[in-house]
């Protein structure tokens, strides 16, 4: 069988502690090794062009609209679009129509990727029916059809004695619950964070604290039940000082962070730019500052994307009324790789907390270079420029606020199981 | 300013404002005359674009396009772009193949004047977008202001009420302090938006304090519609401690002027007593907003238009009349 090479790069392997100039070598499909005296008979050779040769990212929160939303995204372009952005396995939301919350459309969503995505897509299915926070899911049922995780995301389970059932009983099937923290009646009708930018704008705010609020109750639920509690984009200073205290106190919670939260604040609506409508809402610098700090010390386990695709006539609209979100797959590695130039991050240490972090975290073969795992590998140049145009990308929808932006950063090839499905001069080849 | 839009007081340089307050002075005399209409804008297309009904503001604009002599149509849409399903953008689109030399929008969404404005080829004039801005009405009251006060630099300004949901209130805050005077803004602390002070203002949730020496008291309008989430329990409540009346005038200076961007609840924001007598000034209020709108519409559409070259001798002798009869 087909032996691949992969030489002349600097191998960034964070479940191997490696950081040196290593080839990788792949046969099957698989790993076979990393070194530099690798038997280089039969095999065709990939170069690095003096780039990073890390894991492939995995993506632990997208939207990828199938099915039902098709207009905004599909697998396809969903799945093209990530691994162009280095992202080898795509965990999706399960707010779809219908609504992944029934065995039969988690299969529905793995055959369709399995056809039409180059991607690996992991489907998250919904914690309760029709994602209405009253009655909990067939969760052993999706564990077995494929489900990777269980979330209400885009929603919150206001219940209490509700979201209880689904933490405890989420224990049986072996999967972390994802939660959307947001008091929605404080979140009330804020679209923006609360503070000097909505006042001078004249936005209704979303404080912190409807945030805060849900984080501090679900930590305290985690720790009744011993569940895994997975808290989805988290966004405040405030947030992250809950979870390290629920950390130190030995309870079962991880964290996300997006790379939007990561590099933007809420001063960037001061046009209103409806791509920059999100929830959580982009927050204060100090925010930023807190949310850097809190990944670099690892109280943050992982960067997650929040991909959420919106039709432009969806979002050529008043700010209000637009749906939030933007999109995230093509742009995050280089949006991202800011924090290991300003040294919140090694380069061993960003590539943990996109590959092999969330591997561990939702239980996935991948987010490791060791002999034996799936070659699931990326090729990348952290220091080339591009320019991103989001009416040029793969994904179906152009909500990004980066679109027109000069990006530093770029993949160069993308490998899944062992085949080229990415080459930045050759484009995207099917898996 | 010709071509421009003008979106909100926050975007504007003194310099700006002062032009506009000046050209508004010239205007008010039109408004005296026994014709009350100058061929300036005469052949140009005005469009009031009402999202949000407000007879007053949309009169105004109508009145003082109609004493320029310009076309002005009056396009009102109740619903929001969303229920239509055509977008701000095709709306946008929509207009502007009409072909108007401004368009004045009103619209219940901050940020809406702004997102047009980047599709419409003619000037866009806000008349109210959300919470957020409410240039001409805060122009008008600096013009009211300096026609009682003679001047705006060092006064002290208090505005009263809802300062959170209200345009007016924020308006008028870049435009008083711009023109050096200082402001000062009180209501509960429902009513106060996070980080108000960052506008450059002081914030006090006692009445007293908040006009105690203070030149202009410019009470808000309460919306008394919604009282389910409300910022205040009751009307009667909010009458008594935020409410204007003579007893608690007396901690402003004594020739202390009352503003109000109307309409009054009456009791309410200000004591009956209060609202139609001195010093009450808000029927100037009103008057001078014809002037003032007359004055954005002739700075920013007065352009003359390449196909109607005689427009130009037109605009420039009319306002040479003016300045010369100043």
């Amino acid at each position: 069988m087909a032996r691949l090479l992969i030489r002349n790069g600097r191998l960034l392997d964070p479940s191997q502690e490696i950081d040196a100039p290593m080839d990788c070598l792949i046969e099957d499909g698989r790993i076979l090794g990393v070194g530099n005296e690798l038997p280089l008979e039969g095999a065709e050779v990939l170069d690095a062009e003096g780039g990073w040769i890390v894991p492939g990212l995995i993506d632990m929160h997208a939207h990828l609209r199938e099915p039902g939303q098709e207009y905004k995204e599909d697998l396809a372009s969903g799945g093209t679009a990530a691994v162009a952005g280095g992202f080898t396995q795509v965990a999706c939301m399960a707010n779809t129509d219908p609504v992944n919350d029934d065995p039969s459309v988690t299969k529905y969503i793995l055959d369709r990727a399995e056809k039409d995505s180059p991607a690996k897509i992991r489907p998250i299915a919904a914690a309760t029916r029709r994602l209405e926070g009253r009655v909990m899911t067939e969760m052993v049922a999706l564990r077995e059809a494929g489900a990777v995780a269980f979330s209400d995301d885009g929603e919150t389970i206001m219940d209490s004695s509700v979201m209880r059932r689904v933490l405890e009983y989420s224990r049986l099937a072996e999967a972390p619950v994802i939660v959307h923290a947001e008091d929605c009646q404080l979140r009330g009708l804020g679209v923006i964070n609360e503070g000097p930018v909505s006042t001078r704008l004249g936005l209704p705010g979303n404080p912190v604290a409807a945030e805060e609020i849900m984080i501090a109750r679900d930590i305290r639920l985690a720790a009744l039940t011993g569940a895994h509690l997975h808290i989805a984009h988290v966004s405040s200073a405030g947030s992250i000082g809950l979870i390290r205290r629920a950390r130190e106190e030995g309870v079962r919670v991880t964290a996300e962070v997006t790379p939007h939260h990561l590099t933007m604040t809420a001063e960037a609506t001061m046009g209103f730019d409806t791509n920059t409508r999100v929830a959580p809402p982009l927050r204060s610098a100090a925010d930023l500052e807190a949310l850097r700090n809190a990944l670099a010390e690892g109280v943050i386990d992982v960067m997650a994307t929040d991909h959420a695709p919106h039709a432009s006539y969806e979002k050529e609209v008043e700010f209000t009324e637009a749906p939030p979100g933007m999109l995230g797959l093509e742009t995050a590695l280089a949006v991202t790789l800011e924090l290991v130039r300003e040294n919140f991050l090694t380069p061993l240490e960003f590539i943990r907390r996109w590959s092999t972090n969330p591997a561990h975290l939702l239980e996935l073969e991948g987010g490791s270079l060791a002999a034996g795992c799936p070659a699931d590998v990326v090729l990348l140049d952290p220091d080339r420029e591009w320019t991103y145009d989001s009416t040029r990308g793969f994904s179906k929808s152009r909500n990004s606020p980066w679109s027109g932006q000069t990006l530093t950063g770029r993949v160069l090839a993308t490998i899944v199981d062992g085949r080229l499905v990415y080459h930045h001069e050759r484009g995207v080849l099917m898996r | 300013m010709i071509g421009r839009d003008i979106l909100g007081i926050e975007d504007l340089s003194r310099s700006d404002i002062e032009l506009i307050l000046e050209t508004a002075e010239q205007m008010q005399e039109v408004g005296r005359r026994e014709v009350k209409k100058v061929p300036t804008l005469r052949g140009r297309t005005l469009i009031n674009l009402f999202f949000e009904p407000s007879t007053r503001t949309q009169t105004s604009f109508e009145i003082a396009g109609k004493r320029l002599s310009a076309d002005v149509v009056n396009f009102s849409v109740s619903s929001s772009s969303l229920s239509k399903r055509e977008t701000l953008l095709d709306t946008a689109k929509t207009l502007d193949a009409m072909d108007p030399d401004v368009v004045v929008v009103r619209h219940g969404v901050a940020g809406v004047p702004h997102r047009l404005a980047e599709v419409l080829q003619a000037p866009v004039i806000n008349a109210g977008d959300g919470a957020h801005e409410h240039p001409s009405q805060a122009l008008l009251d600096m013009l009211t202001v300096i026609e009682k006060k003679g001047r705006i630099e060092g006064l002290t300004v208090a505005i009263i009420g809802d300062i959170a949901h209200s345009r007016v209130a924020r308006s008028n805050i870049y435009g008083f302090t711009k023109l050096g005077a200082e402001v000062r803004v009180a209501g509960p602390p429902t009513m106060l938006p996070a980080d108000v002070e960052s506008l450059g203002v002081k914030a006090y949730t006692n009445l007293r304090e908040a006009i105690e020496g203070a030149d202009v008291v410019m009470a808000l309008r309460i919306q008394m519609e919604r009282l389910e989430g409300a910022c205040f329990p009751s009307v009667r409540e909010y009458a008594a401690t935020f409410g204007i009346d003579r007893e608690k005038l007396r901690y402003a200076k004594e020739d202390a002027i009352v503003m109000h961007p109307g309409p009054v609840n009456r009791g309410v924001e200000l004591a009956h007593e209060l609202t139609d007598h001195r010093p009450s000034v808000i029927l100037d209020q009103v008057r001078n907003g014809v002037a003032l709108r007359m004055a954005l519409l002739y700075l920013v559409a007065g352009r003359p238009r390449q196909d109607d070259p005689a427009s130009h001798a037109s605009v420039a002798t009319d306002l040479d009349a003016k300045r010369g009869g100043r």
